[in-house]
C-alpha cells in the first residue's frame, strides 16, 4: 500500500448553482409578471370598480406583513453573513427567527382573509357577484395573487426548514454554503414580490 | 483552481442590513402616508415608483448583486426591460385598437 494519499477534486460549482438559482426566480417573476400585467390593464378600465374595491381591504393588516416581511428578509441575509463568519448557532437562530416571522405573516393572512370570507367577500359568493364587473374583477385578483403568494411563503418556509437542518448536520458551513444563499434568493424573492402587490393592491384608493 | 469556489467573496456586515432594513421601513410609511395626501392621479406612479426603489435596494444588498457577478446584474436588467416591453406592447395594444 503507498502511503500517499489521493486527494479527490471536489466537484463544486458555486458561480453555477447561483445562476441556475437566478434564472428560477426569473421564471417566477415572469409568473406574477404576467398577474401584475392582467392587474394594469382591468386596473386602467375599470379604475372606479378597483378604487371600491381597495377600499374593502385592510389596510394596517397589509401594512404590518409588510414590515414582518422585511424583518424577516434581513435575519435570512444575516444568517448568511453569521455563516460565513463560521458562527453556525447564530445562523441556526436567524433562520428559525425567519421562519418565525413566516408564520406570523401566515397568521395576519389567516385573520385577514377570515375576515373577507365573514363578510362574504369571496370570489363567487352572493355579495360579490352583485358587484360591479371591475370589483369582481379586483376580488378575484386579490385571491389568487395573494394566495399565490402566500402559497410561495408556505415553501419558504419548507426551504428554510430544510436550511436550518443542512446547517445542523454542517453539509453547509464556513466555506461552502452557497445554498443558504439560494434559499436566502427564494426568499427574498417572496419580499420582492410583496412589495409590489401591497401598493397595488391596498393602496390604489 | 478550476472549479468556481467563492473566491472572491463578500461578507456583509451585520449593520449594513439593519441600515437597509430601516430605509426600506421607512419607504414603506412613506407610501402609505402618501395615500392619505389624496394626490389622485399621481399616488400610483408614486407608490410604484417607490415600490421599485424598494426593490432595486433588496436586489442591490439583500439578494447581494452588488456584490456578485457582473453576469447576475446584466441577466436582472435584462428580465426587467423583458418584462417592461410586455407591458409597452399590451397598453400600445389596448390603448389605440
Amino acid at each position: 500500500m503507498s502511503d500517499v494519499a489521493i486527494k479527490h477534486d471536489e466537484h463544486r460549482d458555486d458561480l453555477g448553482a447561483k445562476l441556475g438559482m437566478w434564472l428560477f426566480i426569473f421564471t417566477e417573476l415572469l409568473l406574477f409578471g404576467g398577474l401584475f400585467l392582467v392587474y394594469a390593464v382591468y386596473r386602467d378600465i375599470y379604475a372606479e370598480d378597483f378604487h371600491l374595491g381597495a377600499l374593502q381591504l385592510n389596510v394596517t393588516l397589509g401594512t404590518l406583513n409588510t414590515v414582518v416581511l422585511l424583518i424577516s428578509s434581513m435575519t435570512v441575509a444575516m444568517s448568511i453573513t453569521a455563516i460565513q463568519r463560521g458562527n453556525k448557532k447564530l445562523s441556526m437562530q436567524l433562520v428559525l427567527l425567519t421562519v418565525l416571522l413566516a408564520c406570523v405573516f401566515l397568521v395576519n393572512k389567516y385573520f385577514e382573509w377570515g375576515a373577507k370570507f365573514e363578510h362574504d367577500l369571496y370570489p363567487g359568493s352572493d355579495l360579490v357577484l352583485q358587484f360591479k364587473r371591475g370589483s369582481i374583477i379586483f376580488f378575484g385578483l386579490y385571491f389568487f395573487m395573494t394566495g399565490l403568494h402566500m402559497f410561495h411563503v408556505v415553501i419558504g418556509m419548507v426551504v428554510l426548514m430544510v436550511m436550518w437542518f443542512k446547517l445542523k448536520n454542517t453539509t453547509i458551513n464556513k466555506d461552502d454554503n452557497v445554498l443558504l444563499e439560494n434559499g436566502g434568493l427564494y426568499w427574498h424573492l417572496v419580499d420582492l414580490i410583496w412589495i409590489f402587490l401591497f401598493p397595488l393592491l391596498y393602496l390604489v384608493t | 483552481m478550476s472549479n468556481h469556489k467563492a473566491e472572491h467573496q463578500h461578507i456583509t456586515d451585520y449593520w449594513v442590513y439593519g441600515l437597509i432594513l430601516v430605509i426600506l421601513l421607512a419607504l414603506t410609511f412613506i407610501t402609505v402616508y402618501m395615500v392619505h395626501l389624496e394626490l389622485a392621479a399621481w399616488s400610483v406612479a408614486i407608490a410604484l415608483g417607490i415600490a421599485s426603489v424598494k426593490a432595486t435596494i433588496v436586489l442591490a444588498y439583500f439578494m447581494h448583486l452588488k456584490f456578485d457577478n457582473m453576469l447576475f446584474k446584466i441577466l436582472v436588467v435584462a428580465v426587467v426591460m423583458l418584462f417592461v416591453s410586455f407591458i409597452l406592447l399590451t397598453f400600445a395594444d389596448y390603448l389605440y385598437r
